[in-house]
């Protein structure tokens, strides 16, 4: 392949519809993520799924722009903040109570009167976690990948002239 | 509901949460992220210790996660065992952070924060596999665990290769006993450790029982670097940083030994090894060739981490003999148990030392280069000869204890084979350790490296080199004046061992 072609060609066609659909991957995301603890699904598929949606448009608008729309101190905090969720809301369970009940005992939490609501808001509070930190992975192990590849591409081109 | 009887949970949470939090942290200032993983190790350590007087005074802690009854929900189960090796696990971990900042930026300068952070997490799974009570648990601690360990192991770049053989080892081990925690599941759909050991002992005759019970010992033998499966040892201590070296020799493995005991005792009973008696026999047997290959292949080395690497696969021999001869003693587990302590303080010191020659000059990790070294680093020079001292067993060091104990259980079980291989195993000890000392002080270099540099390490090296070698003779005084014994006395009524029929 010579030099010329390997610049990307911009597609009209794959461009319009990738944009078309990223909205709607990211919306079936957060329906899997948030109907996780009533049916199939869950944090981590929902997570991937939404993580999938990053990858497609890097795959269609280049490194470079998706670099710019998610930046890797972006990923860093994000991958974070999921942990932060999933292991904080087990941690208020025991501060809210005054560490009468256990950690992860959901059903502590006022959030509602009912203490299976509770518990049921409680897990989805941390399939929200688990569905943010597994985005943000796979997202950051994809990019990593992409990265390295043209890294390495470029040194080869130096070494070659 | 006692606020102690929230530590083991909360050891594990805040060190995840520590974990990302050095992540994050490391995005703003990368000299934070060491201070944040010790203060996290501090309070991890004052929590364990509380555990361990609870434990011993109070009784076997029992915490349901979620508020969910065993055998359906998670349990974590902290007696005598589990305290007394998160103790000596973590205080490992924090003399090794102190150690590490000094290590860490002169090793790898561009990887502060992902070190830090994967650092953390290791910590995590030692706590984890050491407080759960849960065998599922159990494997994806062990897993977090050793996932960081490989990470930690590659970092340097000579390291690549080591961490890459033991990943897939690792993975191997990791897989045995994933099988054989299906198999006991298949079996009894149970998958918490007491309700196990209730429910195994009808199924003893079984095969699957048996099968799985192969799957452990390979397992968890690979992860321990037990002898015909250690291949994977010397290369990752040896090319692993310093700091990591310390954490992985002095610790993790400690944590696999501790894994193995537990499912030995713990689900399967002392009852299944006496039934089937040529199990010990063969653990025996392959431990007593551990120890004789170990030291030998040690005296055989010149780079000096990978004979403390070498002498590492000796000393696990020294503790699966002691777990293999503990049914026919009055002593039990008493000697196994001692020496996990024992090997994690004396090996720590030793791979504090190896770092430290080599963060003073990158070539120090060949003994050959070691003439005139006496001179040049006079305070590691003498810690590293007290260390020496106390791995040769010299009265009243920490390895004495050990070797004491250890020939009181073989001549007690009329086993005197074992003895002679324990001595033999002591004086080829002093040979290699002698061989050191006399390449560091009595061979005299070329001229110019005759002539006097001091360079000693910096304080914040020395300091945990001074504590843990000062330990090593400390620690045996201890355990012949018997302050500890309530803990191992716990241990052995717990698993009914120290009764001979």
């Amino acid at each position: 392949m010579s030099e010329e072609k390997r610049i990307r060609e911009r597609d009209v066609i794959i461009e319009t519809i990738s944009r078309l659909m990223i909205p709607f991957i990211q919306l079936f995301a957060l329906y899997v993520i948030i109907h996780g603890t009533k049916g199939p699904g869950g944090g981590f598929q929902g997570g991937v799924i939404f993580a999938s949606s990053f990858v497609l448009y890097l795959v269609v608008f280049g490194l470079a722009a998706a670099g710019k729309r998610f930046p890797e101190g972006a990923d860093t905090a994000l991958m974070s903040t999921g942990v932060y969720i999933f292991a904080g809301v087990g941690l208020l369970c025991i501060l809210v109570t005054l560490g009468t009940a256990e950690y992860l005992n959901y059903g502590f939490i006022p959030l509602t009167h009912h203490f299976e609501e509770n518990r049921a808001l409680g897990m989805d509070l941390v399939e929200i976690g688990i569905g943010i930190t597994v985005m943000a992975v796979i997202t950051e192990i994809f990019f990593n990948l992409v990265w390295k590849k043209e890294e390495e591409k470029g040194k080869g081109k130096e070494e070659q002239r | 509901m006692l606020i102690v009887e929230q530590f083991p949970v909360l050891v594990v949470a805040i060190s995840l949460l520590s974990a990302f939090t050095i992540l994050v942290a490391g995005l703003v200032n990368k000299k934070s992220c060491c201070f944040i993983s010790i203060a996290t190790i501090l309070v991890q350590l004052v929590m364990a210790f509380y555990i361990l007087n609870h434990v011993l005074t109070e009784g076997t802690i029992h915490y349901w996660l979620g508020g969910w009854k065993p055998p359906w929900g998670i349990e974590y189960v902290v007696d005598a065992l589990n305290a007394y090796v998160l103790v000596i696990v973590l205080f490992i971990a924090l003399i090794c952070a102190i150690y590490s900042k000094r290590s860490i930026e002169h090793e790898l300068p561009h990887k502060l924060v992902s070190f830090y952070t994967v650092y953390q997490l290791l910590i995590t799974g030692m706590c984890g596999v050491t407080v759960t009570g849960d065998m599922f648990n159990m494997y994806v601690f062990l897993e977090i665990m050793c996932i960081a360990g490989y990470a930690l192991i590659a970092s340097s770049k000579i390291g690549l290769k080591a961490g890459f053989t033991y990943l897939v080892m690792g993975s191997i081990g990791a897989c045995f006993v994933l099988l054989g925690i299906g198999f006991l599941y298949s079996v009894t759909g149970s998958l918490n450790m007491h309700d196990l050991s209730l429910l195994l002992p009808p199924l003893y005759g079984n095969r699957v029982v048996q099968a799985a019970f192969v799957f452990f010992f390979t397992g968890l033998g690979i992860k321990m670097a037990f002898f015909p499966l250690h291949t994977w040892q010397p290369d990752a201590y040896a090319y692993a940083p310093s700091a990591v070296s310390v954490i992985i020799a002095a610790a993790m493995s400690k944590v696999s030994i501790y894994a193995f005991l537990r499912v030995l005792f713990s689900v399967y009973t002392a009852e299944f090894i006496r039934i089937y008696a040529p199990l010990t026999t063969v653990i025996s047997w392959l431990a007593a060739i551990a120890i004789i290959f170990g030291s030998v292949y040690a005296l055989a080395q010149y780079n000096l981490k990978r004979m403390f690497a070498y002498s590492s696969v000796a000393h696990v021999g020294y503790i699966m003999l002691a777990v293999g001869i503990c049914t026919s003693t009055t002593l039990g587990l008493t000697p196994a148990v001692m020496h996990l302590l024992n090997h994690a303080v004396m090996k720590g010191c030793l791979f504090l030392i190896a770092g430290a020659f080599i963060y003073k000059r990158a070539e120090l990790w060949d003994i050959m280069k070691f003439p005139g070294l006496g001179r040049k680093m006079p305070y590691t020079g003498i810690a590293f000869i007290f260390t020496a001292l106390a791995m040769c067993d010299i009265p009243p060091s920490a390895g004495f204890v050990t070797i004491l104990y250890l020939i009181l259980a073989f001549l007690e079980a009329g086993q005197f084979i074992f003895a002679a291989v324990i001595l033999f195993s002591v004086i080829v000890t002093f040979f290699y350790f002698f061989h050191v000392v006399e390449m560091m002080y009595l061979r005299v270099g070329v001229e110019e490296e005759i002539e006097k540099e001091r360079g000693e390490i910096p304080m914040s090296m020395l300091i945990p080199v001074f504590l843990l070698a000062a330990l090593c003779w400390i620690t045996g005084v201890i355990w012949l004046m018997k302050i500890p014994f309530p803990i191992l006395d716990a241990v052995n009524s717990m698993f009914g061992l120290g009764v001979v029929p």
